[in-house]
């Protein structure tokens, strides 16, 4: 992917290759919730967005836990961490924590 | 170039596939009845197309993908407007398919889609192949309406640029803005819901007028909007008056936004039945908007100018086996947008994949953020989590809204360098 300009320079562009869990043609619930999460914590390349491949999976937890009671202020994941349930955030952190 | 004969594809998913236990329940002909050897065609390399591509073989690797664009490059109207402002060049937004075909497994064939036979299941293209599809995902983006008012023709587009779709006509519109005198008049006219990007025209405004405040501050700014609020609309109006003053002005449909007719030779719009003219020195007209035209062709759209699907999965509610996304799509009260798009696009996927093991789709989810800068240092944004509900993607109680009023400066400032982050995220999940 081409750098421009515009992006913070500095910031290095690396591209790496994730690998999904196997998954047999079945994608389950936890998957298609993350999928959403990589449209700006992309696992194609990273950029000056947070990066959360091999983020720990009790980390991911609280974390979300902490923006979704305003606990821990952001700028947008608090809007967003309200969307989902506990029980999704823990789907979630279980299928980071199978990315490498 | 791939060349897909009926009785080949056959003979290939034949075997094995008629063995499986499949949820499909119908005989057409041509349909493979487990992922391996099942031959998914995208029309589209755009924000939904490529991304659909990507995740189908990402969720399903033994799938055959055919991806159908028109362009090597593709240039995201997402920093389109960045490049209005002068803060940004094209190259700074262009995108190529080397990965998808590269690193994903994607057979990306650069032709387009002429017709879309829902009966048989097979695509045409220009190029003057014809492939066989046992499911279809379409994300052809938008067309415009240039019959929705008088005076201005598709073919007035070079001398009046809509840049609603990224590329040349950024272009133009970039040069026209350049040739302009201090002093000049940009007046934008801005269509009314349902379209593409819904803050986007206001962005643009911010854009042009950090550009004419440094290169041409006695010029000015007009929206004719053909709406009576916009998107962001608080956030928008407070960021204008800290940053431009009066340079900007934004005219609601009541009190002559709502452009009628266009006197195209002197870049005059007219409203109030004739009472009210603007006329200006670069015009941007933003015409309203359809499903793109290889949908509607298709008749995906019904009686509309959008397609109706079963938002759950993606799939068409008028010919099954083909899934719209992205703008052409009606998906409740998800924008168009492009992270709509992106997010859709892993729906429609999802559901084809398991719907390829006999297993039932999921319950979706998607989130849809928009950021827009104000000025290269201030951005604002919106946000949601959408959930399938009665029927519809509806947004999560609780979760979502915009950027909180009379936030200080360095929040405004992380915001933009997340906007930079978005565009680095968004389009390596789309075409990285
Ligand atoms: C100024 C502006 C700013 C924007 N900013 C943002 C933003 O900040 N964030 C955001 O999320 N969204 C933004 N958007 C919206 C975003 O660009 C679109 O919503 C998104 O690209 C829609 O994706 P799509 O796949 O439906 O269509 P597109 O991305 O337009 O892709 C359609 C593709 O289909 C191809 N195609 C069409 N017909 C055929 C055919 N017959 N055969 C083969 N291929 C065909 C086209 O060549 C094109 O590549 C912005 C839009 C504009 C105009």
């Amino acid at each position: 992917m081409k750098r421009s300009r515009i992006f913070a320079a500095g910031i290095a562009v690396s591209m790496m290759t994730i690998a999904l869990a196997p998954q047999a043609a079945e994608v389950e619930r936890g998957a298609l919730l993350t999928t959403s999460c990589f449209s700006c914590h992309s696992i194609d390349v990273t950029g000056n967005m947070p990066n959360l491949v091999g983020y720990p999976r009790d980390l991911l937890v609280s974390q979300m836990q902490a923006f979704k009671d305003d606990s821990r202020p952001g700028t947008i994941m608090n809007r967003l961490a309200k969307g989902y349930s506990d029980e999704e955030i823990d789907q979630m952190a279980d299928y980071f924590a199978t990315l490498q | 170039m791939t060349n897909f004969s009926r009785r080949n594809f056959l003979k290939t998913v034949g075997i094995g596939g008629a063995a499986t236990v499949t949820g499909f329940g119908c005989a057409a002909p041509g349909r493979a009845t487990n992922a391996n050897g099942a031959h998914v065609v995208v029309v589209g390399g755009g924000s939904g197309g490529a991304t659909a591509a990507k995740y189908l073989k990402r969720f399903s690797p033994e799938m055959d993908v055919t991806l159908i664009e028109p362009t090597a490059t593709y240039y995201t109207c997402y920093g389109s407007n960045w490049v209005l402002g002068g803060h940004a060049q094209m190259d700074d937004i262009a995108q190529n398919y080397d990965a998808l075909q590269s690193r994903h497994g994607v057979n990306v064939v650069q032709d387009s889609v002429t017709e879309i036979d829902p009966a048989r299941r097979t695509v045409k293209t220009a190029g003057g192949d014809t492939m066989t599809y046992d499911r279809l995902i379409l994300s052809p983006g938008i067309d415009f309406r240039y019959d929705a008012i008088p005076g201005i023709t598709a073919a007035d587009s070079e001398r009046i640029p809509h840049a609603w779709k990224a590329g040349d006509q950024t272009t133009i519109l970039r040069r026209q803005l350049e040739a302009m005198p201090d002093g000049g008049v940009f007046v934008m006219v801005a269509p009314g819901n349902p379209f593409r990007c819904p803050p986007g025209p206001y962005e643009r405004a911010s854009m042009v007028a950090h550009y004419f405040k440094q290169e041409k501050p006695r010029s000015k700014i007009i929206i004719l909007d053909n709406k009576e609020n916009f998107s962001k609309q608080g956030l928008f109006m407070e960021g204008w008056e800290q940053h431009y003053g009066d340079m900007i002005e934004w005219v609601p449909s009541s009190r002559g936004g709502q452009v009628e007719e266009i006197d195209a030779a002197n870049l005059t719009t007219i409203s109030d039945g004739g009472f009210t003219e603007f006329k200006a020195d670069v015009l941007n007209y933003i015409p309203p908007q359809t499903a793109g035209a290889i949908a509607m062709q298709t008749g995906l759209a019904g009686d509309g100018f959008w397609c109706p699907v079963d938002q759950m999965t993606f799939e068409s509610s008028i010919h099954p086996g083909i899934y719209v996304i992205g703008d052409s799509s009606v998906a409740g009260a998800m924008p168009k947008s492009g992270h709509s798009a992106n997010n859709q696009a892993k729906v429609a996927a999802a559901a084809i994949s398991r719907e390829m093991a006999g297993l039932e789709p999921l319950a979706p989810s998607t989130a849809n953020t928009c950021y827009s800068l104000i000025t290269p240092d201030h951005a604002i944004s919106v946000a949601a989590v959408y959930a399938y509900t009665d029927g519809a993607m509806a947004g999560v109680e609780g979760s979502g809204g915009v950027s909180p009023a009379g936030a200080p400066a360095s929040v405004r400032q992380m915001e933009a360098i997340y906007t930079k982050g978005w565009y680095d995220g968004i389009t390596g999940d789309i075409w990285g």
